[in-house]
C-alpha cells in the first residue's frame, strides 16, 4: 500500500474504486441533510425502525422478480420492495401508538425486531432457491460497496439531487415543522403531509444507502453527521450544510479506506469515520464543544479574578489616599486584600501570579502586592467600569438585562459616551448628597488612552 | 353587547347579520374516547378581550385547540368570522404554551418571530427582508428588539413567552388565541403582555386568552368564559364573573377561591 495508491483512490483517479467513492460521498451528503431534519424532528428511532423493516421487502421483492422470470438481481425492484416494507413498518408503529397504550419506544422496538426477524426468515428461504445464493442479498444487511454498479450511481445521484432540491425549496416549512408542529398546523400547513414527505425522503435515502452501508448502520450515517454539526453552529442553515459536508467526508474517506481492506465491511468503516468526526466535534466544536467550553470558562475565570484583584487593590489604595488626591501606588499587604474578598490564600496567590505575568504588579513578594503603573491604570479603568455599571443597573433596571455587558472593555463601548456622562454626573450627585458606599468614579480615562 | 343566549347561537347566521369572530356550536371534544368538553356554545363579539377560566382539567386548552382544528372534535362546529377554520388561517393568530417547543432548537429569536409571516409567504418562498422587518417590528412591540439575534436557548421564561407573542403579532391576525400566556412569567413580562393585549383591542382585534389567575380576570378581560367541561357562563365580565358562577365553576369546596372572588367583588 503506497502513498500514491492511496491518493489515487482518494482523488478518484483509480478507475475501480472511483464509482464506489463517489457514490458513498453522495450518499453521505444526502444522509447529512435528511439526518438533520430527522434529528431535529426527534424521529431518529423511527429511522432505525424503517431501515430494519426493509429486510423482508428485499427478500420478497427478489422472490417476486424470480417469479416474474428475471434471473438477475434487479436493483430497482429490490429497492422498491425495501421501501414498501420499510414504510409499512413505520405505519405499523403509528397504528400501535394510536390504537393501544404501548408507547413509542416499545412500539418501535417491537416492529424493528419483528420485521428484521421476518426478513432473516425470508432471506433463508431465498438461499434455498437456486438463484438465491448467487444474489448475495445478505449484503443489504452489512453493506457491500464492492457490488455497487452504475445503477447505484444513477440512483444516488437522483436521490441526493432530490433531497437537496426539497431541502432548499421547503427549508422554512421543514424548519417550522421541526420547531413547532402545533403552530405550523394552526397556521394552515398540512403537517401530516409534510411529515409524510420527510419520511419519504428518509426512506429514499435509507434505501439508496442499503448497498453501501447496510441496513444496520444506515441510521448511524443519518444521525452522526447531523449530531456532529450541532456542535459547530447555532443556525439551522449552517447545520444542514455542515452536516452534509461531514457526511460526504465520512463517505469519501470511509469508502477510500475500505478499498484497501476489501474484507472489512465498508459500512462499518464509514460509520467509524463519522463517529470520529462526531467525537472531534463534541470535544472541539467551536460553539458547543466540551474542550472549547472548558477553556472559555477558564479564560473567563482568569479575567474575572484579575478584575476583582485590581479593584480590591485600587479601593484599598483609594481609601489610604487623601480626599481629592490622586491615588498613589503603595505596597498592599496580602492580609488586607484577603480581607476584602473571600479568597483562599492559594487563589489569591494565583491571581497575583497571573497579574505579574500580565505586567500589572511588580516583582513577586510573599508579603505585599505592588501595582505597576500599567497596573494602576488598568485598576482605575476596572473600578470605574464597575461603578458605572452599578449605577446603570440602579437607574435603568428595566432595560439593563439586555444592555449590560460586563465583558466590554469600557462602558462607553456599550452605552456610548453621552450615557456615560449622564451616569458619571449621577455618581457625583450621589457622592455630594452624602450617600455612603457610592464613591465617585475615579479620574475618567478616555477611550483611546 | 350582552351575553348571547343558546337559541341565538344556534340560529346565529340567520339572526344576526354580523359575523362573530368566534362562533362555537354544540362542540364536543373527546380525548382517548372520554369527552373532555361537551355541548359548548359560544358567540364572541368583535373587539373583546376574552378570558377563559376554569379549574385544572376543565378543558380550557382543549377548547382552544379544538377551535384551531389542532385536535379533532367529536361533534359540533367552529366558525371564525362565519367560515370554517380552514378558510380563515390568515385571520387567526396563535400563541401556544411554552412547553410545546424544544427551546434548544438551533434558531434565533428573530427567526422564530419571522415564522409568523410564513402564512403570508406561502409555499417555497424563502424568508427575506420583509419578513425579517415585520418580525423586528413585532419584537419592538413586546420589548425584545435587543434580543433579535440571540439563540432561543438563552431566553428566560418571560422572554420566551414574549417571543411567542411577537410571532403571533407578526401574523397580523384579526382574532388571537392564546394558551396560558401569563403562566409563570415575571411581573414586567405580565405588564408587557397586558399592554399588547390592550393595544390589540384598541385596534379592533379580538383575543381569546386561557387564563389561570382569578385575581386578575376582572382587571384584564372585558369578557369572560367560565368553563368546567361545559360552559358555566359566558358574557361581559361585569355580569358573569360573580360569586355564584365561580362556585358553579370551581365547586363550593374550593372556599379559598370563592373567598378570593368575594374579596374582589367587594373591593370593586
Amino acid at each position: 500500500m503506497e502513498w500514491n495508491e492511496i491518493f489515487d483512490v482518494l482523488l478518484l483517479r483509480d478507475y475501480n474504486t472511483r464509482l464506489v467513492v463517489i457514490c458513498t460521498l453522495l450518499l453521505g451528503a444526502a444522509c447529512g441533510l435528511m439526518g438533520s431534519f430527522l434529528l431535529l424532528r426527534k424521529r431518529s428511532l423511527m429511522g432505525d425502525t424503517l431501515s430494519h423493516a426493509t429486510l423482508p421487502g428485499v427478500g420478497l421483492a427478489f422472490m417476486v422478480s424470480v417469479g416474474m422470470g428475471l434471473s438477475d438481481k434487479s436493483l430497482p425492484i429490490l429497492l422498491f420492495g425495501a421501501a414498501v416494507t420499510g414504510v409499512l413498518g413505520c405505519w405499523v408503529v403509528l397504528f400501535i401508538r394510536n390504537n393501544s397504550r404501548v408507547k413509542d419506544d416499545a412500539a418501535m422496538g417491537i416492529v424493528l425486531s419483528v420485521f428484521f426477524g421476518a426478513g432473516v426468515v425470508v432471506l433463508s428461504l431465498v438461499q434455498s432457491m437456486p438463484e438465491g445464493s448467487a444474489a448475495g442479498l445478505e449484503s443489504f444487511i452489512y453493506g457491500k460497496t464492492a457490488s455497487m454498479v452504475k445503477g447505484d450511481f444513477q440512483i444516488l445521484l437522483i436521490v441526493t439531487a432530490s433531497v437537496l432540491l426539497v431541502s432548499v425549496l421547503l427549508f422554512k416549512e421543514f424548519r417550522l415543522l421541526c420547531f413547532d408542529e402545533s403552530f405550523a398546523a394552526a397556521q394552515g400547513w398540512p403537517v401530516r403531509w409534510l411529515d409524510v414527505l420527510l419520511l419519504a425522503l428518509v426512506t429514499l435515502v435509507t434505501v439508496a444507502g442499503l448497498q453501501a452501508v447496510g441496513l444496520i448502520l444506515i441510521i448511524a450515517f443519518l444521525i452522526t453527521p447531523a449530531a456532529a454539526a450541532r456542535f459547530w453552529t447555532d443556525r439551522l442553515d449552517r447545520m444542514l450544510i455542515l452536516s452534509a459536508v461531514i457526511g460526504a467526508l465520512s463517505g469519501w474517506l470511509g469508502a477510500s479506506v475500505s478499498a484497501f481492506f476489501p474484507r472489512m465491511p465498508a459500512g462499518a468503516l464509514i460509520v467509524l469515520i463519522a463517529a470520529v468526526c462526531f467525537l472531534v466535534s463534541m470535544l472541539f466544536g467551536s460553539v458547543r464543544g466540551v474542550v472549547v467550553r472548558f477553556f472559555r470558562q477558564e479564560t473567563l475565570k482568569r479575567k474575572v479574578g484579575r478584575q476583582h484583584l485590581l479593584r480590591a487593590l485600587y479601593e484599598i489604595l483609594e481609601a489610604e489616599s487623601a480626599e481629592g488626591q490622586a491615588v498613589e501606588i503603595r505596597p498592599v499587604e496580602f492580609r488586607q486584600v484577603r480581607g476584602r474578598r473571600t479568597w483562599s490564600d492559594a487563589h489569591l496567590r494565583r491571581y497575583v501570579q497571573q497579574a505579574y505575568e500580565d505586567g500589572l504588579v511588580r516583582a513577586l513578594d510573599r508579603e505585599v502586592i505592588t501595582l505597576t503603573d500599567a497596573g494602576l491604570m488598568e485598576a482605575e479603568k476596572v473600578t470605574r467600569n464597575h461603578r458605572l455599571w452599578e449605577i446603570y443597573l440602579i437607574e435603568y433596571a428595566d432595560v439593563a438585562a439586555s444592555r449590560v455587558d460586563r465583558d466590554a472593555d469600557t462602558v462607553e463601548h456599550v452605552l456610548g459616551e453621552r450615557m456615560v456622562a449622564t451616569l458619571e454626573a449621577k455618581l457625583m450627585q450621589l457622592r455630594e448628597a452624602g450617600s455612603s458606599g457610592v464613591p465617585a468614579s475615579p479620574h475618567p480615562i478616555r477611550p483611546g488612552d | 353587547m350582552n351575553a348571547v343566549s343558546k337559541e341565538q347561537i344556534h340560529q346565529a347566521p340567520a339572526v344576526s347579520g354580523e359575523n362573530h369572530p368566534l362562533l362555537v356550536r354544540d362542540l364536543t371534544v373527546a380525548y382517548h374516547r372520554k369527552p373532555v368538553v361537551w355541548d359548548i356554545d359560544l358567540a364572541i363579539p368583535e373587539g373583546r378581550l376574552v378570558g377563559v377560566v376554569g379549574p385544572n382539567g376543565a378543558g380550557k386548552s382543549t377548547l382552544l385547540k379544538a377551535c384551531l382544528d389542532l385536535i379533532p372534535s367529536t361533534s359540533g362546529e367552529v366558525l371564525i368570522f362565519g367560515e370554517p377554520y380552514k378558510k380563515q388561517f390568515k385571520r387567526v393568530g396563535y400563541v401556544p404554551q411554552r412547553e410545546s417547543v424544544d427551546w434548544d432548537f438551533p434558531v434565533s429569536v428573530l427567526d422564530v418571530v419571522a415564522m409568523g409571516t410564513y402564512g403570508q409567504l406561502g409555499w417555497f418562498r424563502p424568508v427575506k427582508k420583509r419578513s425579517k422587518a415585520l418580525a423586528l417590528q413585532a419584537l419592538e412591540r413586546v420589548g425584545l428588539a435587543d434580543y433579535a439575534n440571540r439563540q432561543i436557548s438563552q431566553l428566560s421564561g418571560g422572554q420566551q413567552q414574549r417571543t411567542f407573542l411577537a410571532r403571533a403579532l407578526a401574523q397580523d391576525a384579526d382574532i388571537y388565541f392564546m394558551d396560558e400566556p401569563f403562566a409563570a412569567v415575571d411581573a414586567a413580562t405580565e405588564r408587557a403582555i397586558v399592554e399588547v393585549l390592550r393595544e390589540l383591542q384598541r385596534r379592533g382585534k379580538t383575543c381569546l386568552v386561557v387564563h389561570h389567575d382569578l385575581s386578575t380576570v376582572a382587571e384584564y378581560f372585558d369578557w369572560t368564559i367560565l368553563l368546567n367541561m361545559r360552559v358555566v357562563a359566558a358574557g361581559p365580565t361585569d355580569s358573569v364573573f360573580n360569586d355564584e358562577n365561580l362556585r358553579k365553576t370551581y365547586g363550593s369546596k374550593l372556599s379559598l377561591l370563592s373567598e378570593a372572588a368575594d374579596a374582589l367583588m367587594r373591593s370593586r
